[in-house]
């Protein structure tokens, strides 16, 4: 039933930690959690400091990633997404509205927030994994898709 | 420098979803069949990150304040209201219905994908609708507020 071998465990650690060191990074340097919803909502109107370029740094570092990765291991980063536009938009959507009520996502709560033991975001991440999964369960196990 | 440490930490995290796989779609949505097929690998990726994220702030807080400067800018909320979990539950169906969440959906950009494309707009404006939603509520106390007061 589970489908896993050392070498996707160690890249699934790996990638675990290097995640990990890029938001201590952040915090030990800047002071900043490494939440991408809140980086990319605030780079939305209407400001309310002078953070901008900080929250751009981020985002355009997450944006050049793979094209940095891709040029040094002169291969290509491939992903796969087999869902239809309709679904994309209401998908991102929901992704986006719920991001910014719920103060954060996989990285904010799940990943900073977990780490400082915050309830806040132990319930977040309880809430969106609980509703992630029935979701995917609905779509592949109930209606076929 | 705060600048180019920002960037190079969305960098390494951008390497730490390629590596994982959390920046493909397909991968993250095996993860999340836990109730069918499950692939439990990132599993062990949201681990290593919290634990090196725990470690690492430890560290980091023991300083008192930034390397760089200024203070440390942790949430102090602490109220489990309606609005974190039902954000978060929108989020979470969102999130279960394509498998992207907001970080691989960036760095995805940049491979190419359309859909990629599509969803990032769709999840900058659902951004925008929750914005805007809390500065008209905002506004609407304000008045109800004034409103009140006019009366006393």
């Amino acid at each position: 039933m589970l489908n896993l071998d050392a070498n996707t465990v160690l890249a699934a650690i790996v990638g675990g930690v290097l995640i990990g060191a890029s938001a201590v990074l952040l915090m030990a340097m800047t002071g900043r959690i490494a939440g991408v919803s809140g980086f990319l909502s605030r780079l939305l109107p209407p400001y309310s400091d002078d953070e901008f370029p900080v929250r751009l740094a981020f985002v355009a570092g997450l944006f050049a990633a793979p094209l940095v990765y891709a040029a040094a291991l002169v291969s290509p980063v491939t992903i796969e997404v087999t869902s239809n536009v309709p679904l994309l938009v209401a998908a991102g959507v929901l992704v986006g509205f719920g991001a910014v009520r719920g103060s954060g996502c996989t990285s904010g709560h799940g990943v900073c927030g977990n780490a400082r033991l915050s309830p806040r975001s132990l319930v977040a991440t309880c809430t969106f994994m609980t509703t992630g999964a029935l979701t995917v369960y609905a779509m592949r196990h109930m209606l076929g898709g | 420098m705060r600048i180019s440490i920002t960037f190079l930490s969305g960098l390494v995290f951008g390497f730490g979803l390629i590596v994982s796989g959390l920046v493909d779609p397909a991968k993250v949505l095996g993860f999340l069949d836990i109730l069918g097929h499950w692939n439990p690998s990132l599993a062990f990726t949201m681990g290593a990150a919290v634990l090196t994220t725990a470690i690492g702030y430890r560290m980091a807080f023991r300083r008192g304040g930034p390397i760089l400067g200024g203070t440390f800018m942790v949430p102090t909320l602490s109220d489990i209201d309606a609005r974190l979990v039902g954000g978060a539950a929108l989020f979470g169906v969102g999130w279960g219905l394509v498998g992207f969440c907001p970080g691989p959906a960036v760095a995805a950009l940049a491979t190419g994908s359309r859909s990629a494309f599509v969803f990032v707009l769709a999840m900058l404006s659902g951004m925008l609708l929750a914005r805007a939603s809390d500065i008209l509520s905002a506004s609407a106390l304000a008045a109800r507020a004034a409103a009140k007061g006019g009366r006393q």
